[in-house]
């Protein structure tokens, strides 16, 4: 049984005067039927590339250098751009963090619905205009049969991120690679953006790739979670075990340098110094300089993904030779 | 006797015009649109301690953070700083070097043609602080290492620090000038958590170490907690309560307060189902009659959507809502 | 110093186009050879006293009948043609500069002052601006001279003609650098650094020349390369109509008139290396300008 997407040592070089820059380098992960798996990390980490070279929408110069992308079993990361843009609309969903980047300012938010409609599924245009209404129910537009004929800058910023979501959901893909949707959004919005995806997510089956940098919404909305560190995946596993027992020293460090609402503390745990640049990895694991566990060996080789309790870390503290 | 505050604002408001061109107004008929951003607002900060105002975006926040150091004037009410008027004190370099600021955006902050250290350098150069070039370096170099750098890295350029170094410069260079009193515009929103921890912990330990007083702006609850010893919540322009940050936090009175902390993500993932407030932020131009809040508030009633209810205090809180006041929340 | 700019993207991004090396040794050449000219020519085609009459109307060295002494040949009056154009790309090559250095220096200014300053002396400053955009810059340059020709006798005319040449073609361009500053102020003014600079209590001087300038002078050097190119030949065009440098000042645009009288006649080679040169100089100069903006330009990168 294979899995619906599988990322196999994705990895994705930029190159420049200076030499090539890895900023994917021997990214590894699958994603079930029907789950959400949450890509989380600090700016840099290489999470939204991972969502960008899934979704065949890499920016040049960056190609993929290496590595497979499975949707279904079938290799999609070597197709012709025309072949990857069928895919994109029928089997994979987008949504962006800026929802004026994915909907055409000139068109009506329907149109530009019963177009992506009529041209995956077997719909002729009124039965498309109706399914485009329903979808736009569906995500909370009051009085959608008013407004599908509305233009995008008649919608506040939440009700354009909604209209988005429905334009990744409406053909119906089984995977949707989400890249901070909710970033731009205020608390209050992202708050009901959040439940709605899930709802969605959930209520259609649909599969979801959710790239965000603020743990709180991985917590709420993922089953399982990737971390991500200088373009490498650092640890992996179940929402609930990564969140309150993480394994990784990096990913400890995140969860534990966030500030509490329920409580102040005096001095939040931070990590000392920041993400190197993608110009100057270090050797070995790329968190050593700032790892408080470190040892001699993360200085010299760099560890691949070790069973840790429950979870996968990219830790040598869990080897076991 | 009670020692005055460092800073004090009455009923401070500013109005933008956002009309459109009188040619066009004319064409479409319409009037004057104004942009009430900051709408009667009231508050002391006493020395040595942090006020925050938090909100979403268009409640104002940002806009008091900006009239209260001048770079707005105000359209109604009136600034004190350390009992003296504001547009006073803006004409005394000896009181203005007491007020600085830190930013959001560490990559507009800093001026990307000029080397660190004459960034840092510009505020003791303006108010002739430090005389001569060697003793200038050597209070850069000092001020760098306070913030954590290194005092070779004065003459580097901006763009080759990362996001959260540019906020320690940017720290540096507010602190150049000795000041006591701090507006902090969102000096986290821009950075990473893990590095966001760091310029928290940085910001607490200079506040305790030179006694400064902070007005600290932000939408994150959770940060405004670690910093806060009172915390106003603004919306569409008008503070909706304020109290002692453990207060706020563990008694939240307005229905607004306690949408915002319910719209929160659960990091302790105790499975809760949240109920998020339903609606958006009605635009400022428009608001809407009586409280602000009445078109997204469960406790709404006539009264709430006809008059426009006042700040009043109830033990430690002070809220601006006529069902807390009935007790109806 | 040198070491950064050898290591920066601009230097890169030029050594990477054969185009750009190409433009910029020609244009070097033209440079060169304009302003050592007095040095550097094979004759001096302002001493009479060099000049022969006997040697009128000799064609190009490489033609029939030509003669070594002459490599481009000679025009009615025994002048060297390849000294001529050397000695008239410098007032060429020195009114295009002069012009467009005053069209910088005022466009940057007003534009600057429009854009920090905004309110009536923006709303004015762009309307000048404005009106000034809907007459050919080559017009305004004509009235100029028709004016300064009209209130003027001639001999004071004559000598200060150079200026009013320079004067007449930068007034046409400044709008353009204007509006390119405004713009960019608009955008730095809003920006962090410049709000603090305001509330350390800086003047607003200070804060246009310390940190607004620097940052909107990109685009300046770009407009400003372009617009040598145009400034040279709005003065060619000017002297080509007659209107333009006196004729003891000879440019490029003077010796193509003189020469377009022999065109027809047989004697193309007195007007036509003129006007090779006039192209090959504008056309160097311009395409370093158009690398220049791909250079500088962060989204073309």
């Amino acid at each position: 049984m294979n899995s619906l997407l599988e990322v196999r040592n994705l990895r994705v070089e930029f190159p420049t005067r200076r030499g090539t820059l890895v900023a994917l380098d021997d990214v590894s992960f699958a994603i079930e039927p029907g789950e959400v798996l949450g890509v989380v990390g600090e700016s840099g980490a290489g999470k939204s590339m991972t969502g960008a070279a899934i979704i065949g929408l890499l920016e040049p110069p960056g190609r993929i250098a290496g590595g497979q992308i499975l949707l279904e079993g079938r290799r999609i990361d070597n197709l012709p751009y025309e072949e990857m843009r069928r895919i994109r609309g029928r089997h994979i969903g987008a949504i962006f963090q800026d929802p004026l980047t994915t909907l055409n300012p000139l068109y009506t938010i329907g149109r530009q619905l019963v177009e992506t409609i009529t041209t995956h599924l077997p719909l002729n245009p009124a039965q498309a205009r109706e399914r485009a209404i329903e979808w736009l129910e569906l995500v909370g537009i009051p009085a959608a049969r008013d407004r599908i004929d509305a233009y995008p800058h008649q919608f506040s910023g939440g009700m354009r991120q909604r209209v988005v979501i429905a334009l990744a959901l409406c053909a119906e893909p089984k995977l949707i690679v989400a890249d901070e949707p909710t970033t731009a959004l205020d608390v209050s919005i992202q708050a009901q953006v959040i439940a709605l995806l899930k709802r969605l997510a959930r209520e259609k089956g649909t599969a979801m790739m959710l790239v965000t940098h603020d743990m709180g919404v991985i917590a709420e909305t993922a089953d399982r979670v990737a971390v991500m560190y200088a373009g490498r995946v650092a640890e992996i596993g179940p929402v609930r075990e990564v969140v309150k027992h993480a394994k990784h020293p990096y990913s400890s460090g995140l969860m534990a340098s966030i500030p509490p609402l329920d409580r102040r503390v005096d001095k939040l745990a931070a990590i000392d110094g920041s993400m190197p640049r993608l110009s100057a990895i270090p050797q070995g694991c790329a968190y050593n300089p700032r790892c408080p566990q470190v040892m001699e060996r993360c200085r010299q080789q760099r560890p691949d993904l070790l069973p840790a309790g429950e979870t996968r870390a990219a830790c040598w503290l869990y080897a076991h030779d | 006797m009670t020692e005055t505050p460092m800073l004090e604002t009455r009923d401070l408001a500013r109005f933008f015009d956002v009309s459109r061109p009188p040619l066009q107004r004319l064409l479409a008929r319409e009037g004057k649109r104004t942009l009430r951003a900051v709408d009667g607002v009231s508050f002391s900060i006493p020395k040595g301690t942090t006020l925050s105002l938090v909100g979403e975006s268009g409640c104002g926040k940002s806009t008091v953070a900006r009239l209260v150091v001048g770079l707005y004037s105000a359209s109604r009410g009136d600034v004190r700083f350390d009992g003296q008027d504001l547009h006073a004190a803006r004409r005394d370099p000896a009181q203005r070097s007491r007020m600085q600021m830190i930013f959001q955006d560490p990559y507009a902050s800093l001026n990307p043609r000029w080397r660190v250290l004459d960034i840092i350098a510009e505020p003791i150069r303006a108010f002739g602080l430090v005389k001569g070039d060697a003793a200038q370096r050597e209070r850069v170099a000092e001020l760098l290492t306070q913030v954590g750098l290194s005092p070779l890295d004065g003459v580097k350029f901006p763009h080759e620090f990362s996001g959260g170094q540019r906020q320690r410069i940017s720290i540096a260079r507010a602190l150049s000038s000795n000041p006591e009193f701090l507006v902090c515009d969102e000096p986290t929103s821009a950075l990473d958590v893990s590095v966001q921890a760091q310029i928290l912990n940085l910001m607490k330990e200079l506040q305790s170490r030179l006694g400064l007083t902070f007005l600290f702006i932000s939408h994150n609850l959770a940060v405004v907690r670690q910093v806060s010893d009172r915390v106003g919540v603004m919306y569409l322009g008008r503070i909706v309560e304020m109290a002692p940050a453990e207060t706020l936090f563990t008694s939240p009175r307005h229905p607004y307060t306690r949408a915002l902390m319910e719209a929160i993500p659960d990091l302790e993932m105790s499975g809760r189902q949240r109920m998020p407030v339903g609606g958006e932020v009605p635009s400022p131009i428009d608001p809407p009659s009586g409280c602000a809040f009445h078109p997204r508030c469960p406790l709404a009633n006539d009264r709430c959507r006809a008059e426009r209810p006042e700040l009043k205090a109830h033990a430690l809180t002070e809220t601006a809502c006529h069902a807390v006041e009935e007790g109806r929340g | 110093m040198m070491r950064r700019f050898f290591d920066s993207d601009i230097w890169w991004s030029f050594t990477r186009s054969w185009v750009t090396i190409i433009s910029a040794i020609v244009a070097a050449i033209c440079i060169f050879g304009a302003v050592l000219s007095p040095w550097i020519a094979p004759h001096n085609p302002f001493d009479l006293t060099s000049i022969d009459l006997m040697d009128a109307f000799k064609p190009p060295a490489f033609s029939e009948g030509g003669d070594a002494r002459f490599p481009l040949g000679t025009d009615n009056q025994g002048r060297d043609v390849l000294s001529a154009i050397m000695y008239g790309a410098q007032v060429s090559l020195l009114v295009g500069f002069a012009a467009t250095l005053f069209a910088v220096l005022l466009g940057v200014t007003l534009g600057l002052l429009a854009g920090y300053l905004g309110g009536t002396v923006d709303a004015l400053l762009m309307r000048i601006a404005d009106i000034q955009l809907t007459f050919p810059s080559i017009l305004v340059a004509l009235l100029i001279d028709g004016i300064v020709r009209a209130a003027l006798p001639r001999e004071m005319h004559d000598q200060i003609a150079l200026y009013v040449v320079i004067f007449a073609i930068g007034i046409s361009e400044w709008p353009k650098f204007a509006r390119t500053v405004r713009g960019s102020t608009l955008v730095e003014r809003n920006k962090e650094y410049v709000l603090a600079a305001r509330v350390i209590g800086l003047g607003q001087g200070a804060i246009m020349l310390r940190h607004v300038l620097p940052n909107v002078l990109g685009p300046v050097l770009v407009i400003g390369t372009l617009n040598l190119a145009l400034a040279i030949l709005a003065e060619a065009t000017l002297s080509f109509l007659g209107v333009g440098v006196p004729p003891t000042q000879p440019s490029l645009g003077t010796l193509i008139r003189f020469g377009n009288d022999y065109l027809f006649s047989g004697e193309w080679w007195i007007t036509i290396f003129p006007g090779l040169a006039l192209i090959i100089m504008v056309l160097s100069v311009n395409l370093l300008g158009d690398w220049l903006r791909d250079a500088l330009n962060p989204k073309l990168r």
